[in-house]
């Protein structure tokens, strides 16, 4: 299993980073977000759109869960299923999986069963008030070659 | 509208928890309103679940639109148009609002109007009081906040909106940082009335003369404040972290509002969405605009506030005296911006 790791001291290096990303993504990939409270997802999600051309302002969907961009170079779906805490339920996610765009989820974690096997797995760490550890993590081949991609261009980090 | 025949407008709403039906004379009266909370069974999540939401919309809306014409005395044969939330919010949600809406539409050969839910929660203050214009709306809730010009019915103009956090999300996430119940708004406006703020907080004003808002670095100082006190083996009084965050929060909404006001030269400003219960927010905006000559602030009383369907009403009247009409093929448009209904009323 391929992994990345950053070390970063201010939100505009997680959204560089999350911009990187973005520029290597392919319509189906599903990307996860983890992190505690603040710390930094709505913030890695902007950078990704950003790198997708978005210029609608991204904000939080915690509460309709379900946000769709359409004006970028592919359609961003940004979920945050921080609500969800029963993941026997059919939350129609599949759909958007299987879609045309780049789904990003933030708290994943929640509905384990119903993601795709293969997919990015992000996690943002706290290390200090603006200090985030950022972890990827490729399961799958699709994955494996987006890290191997990223790590090839990435001249933010260390 | 003496010597025009009244017209009586169904409203049906089911963007997001509440399945709601409510019948409208002339946009402004209401007959009927009846809202179906489904907000315990949300409660043991700690907030809404997409297709709980859905199971819950099915099984109410039927009732709940039969109790809204039970309790208004009326048939279908009164009502002159159908009025349904078509966006923004949850799809499974909405689906189930605009297929009993459209359902009905045929059944009794009835106009359907489609509305969007914040345009329904800037006209529940129509319920209260006549909107005058140009007049700058205050949206305030969960999923919302967001300042919006109206220079006549019917248009909308965003001027300012989060950039990330809501305001009632950054309630709700404060309040479950600090160990409180869902849903945490009221528990902090009732806490801050007891407490101090003497607790320096940031207030995020963003790039000169802009309206858009911030609340997530509130949120994390908040949640910083906490994690170095807990550190420290400190205790900070929920109090005043509540008296801090809530006054942080309100500092920046009734700024912003009353330099758009002044700006846009407004005669009107109106308050909506569920945050508008806060009583924290509703004191600071009245104690503003008593300032102001020549602006009068409509604060709607909370059932109007919350979601409701009264409001869609009160909405697709406008929409509906304005020629727009619903066609069968409408679907829920989890999506919606606000601009869209303005350019259907073109």
């Amino acid at each position: 299993m391929k992994q990345l790791k950053w070390r970063t001291v201010n939100p505009e290096e997680t959204k560089a980073i999350a911009k990187l990303t973005a520029a290597f993504a392919k319509p189906g990939d599903v990307l996860t977000l983890e992190g505690d409270l603040g710390a930094g997802k709505t913030t890695f999600t902007k950078g990704f759109a950003e790198g997708l051309g978005i210029t609608r302002i991204v904000n939080s969907p915690t509460f309709t869960i379900i946000k769709e961009y359409n004006d970028g170079v592919l359609p961003l779906y940004h979920m945050d299923v921080y609500r969800m805490e029963d993941e026997s339920e059919d939350l129609g996610l599949d759909e958007y999986f299987h879609g045309q765009g780049v789904c990003l989820v933030e708290w994943a974690h929640l509905i384990e069963e119903q993601l795709p096997q293969e997919r990015l797995q992000i996690v943002i760490k706290r290390a200090g008030d603006d200090e985030r550890e950022i972890t990827f993590t490729a399961v799958g081949n699709r994955y494996e070659m987006l890290c191997e991609e990223l790590s090839r261009h990435d001249n933010i980090s260390n | 509208m003496s010597e025009q025949k009244d017209m009586y407008v169904l409203g049906i709403e089911t963007s997001c928890d509440e399945t709601a039906a409510a019948i409208v004379k002339n946009g402004k009266e209401i007959i009927s309103n009846v809202v179906a909370s489904q907000i315990e069974s949300h409660k043991r999540f700690g907030g809404v679940v997409p297709e709980i939401a859905s199971r819950h919309h099915v099984e109410q809306i039927t009732l709940v639109i039969e109790e809204a014409f039970r309790k208004a005395g009326m048939t279908y044969s009164d009502i002159d148009a159908i009025a349904v939330t078509e966006g923004p919010g949850l799809v499974g949600a909405l689906l189930i609002g605009v297929n009993a809406a459209k359902a009905l539409s045929f059944a009794y050969n009835i106009p359907l109007v489609g509305v969007h839910h914040i345009a329904g929660h800037i006209y529940a203050n129509r319920l209260v009081e006549d909107i005058v214009f140009p007049a700058l709306a205050l949206v305030v809730s969960g999923g919302h906040t967001e300042l919006v010009y109206m220079k006549e019915h019917g248009s909308f103009e965003v001027i300012g909106e989060t950039l990330d956090d809501a305001a009632g999300e950054a309630y709700d996430k404060v309040a479950r940082t600090m160990g409180l119940p869902y849903p945490g708004g009221p528990q902090i406006d009732k806490l801050a009335e007891k407490g101090n703020d003497n607790i320096p907080l940031p207030r995020a004003w963003l790039e000169e003369g802009s309206y858009n808002f911030s609340f997530s670095g509130l949120k994390s100082a908040v949640i910083n404040t906490l994690h170095n006190a807990s550190q420290k083996g400190q205790e900070i009084a929920p109090e005043d972290l509540s008296a801090s965050f809530q006054n942080s929060v309100i500092d920046v909404l009734v700024t912003k509002t009353a330099r758009a006001a002044k700006e846009y030269d407004v005669k009107q400003v109106l308050l909506a969405g569920g945050v508008a219960a806060n009583r924290g927010l509703r004191a600071a905006l009245e104690k503003e605009f008593a300032q102001h000559e020549g602006i009068t602030l409509v604060i709607p009383p909370l059932a109007l506030c919350t979601d409701n369907a009264a409001m869609i009403a009160a909405a697709g009247t406008i929409a509906f005296e304005k020629g727009i009409r619903g066609a069968y093929d409408m679907n829920g448009q989890p999506g919606l911006e606000l601009t869209s209904y303005q350019s259907l009323t073109r």
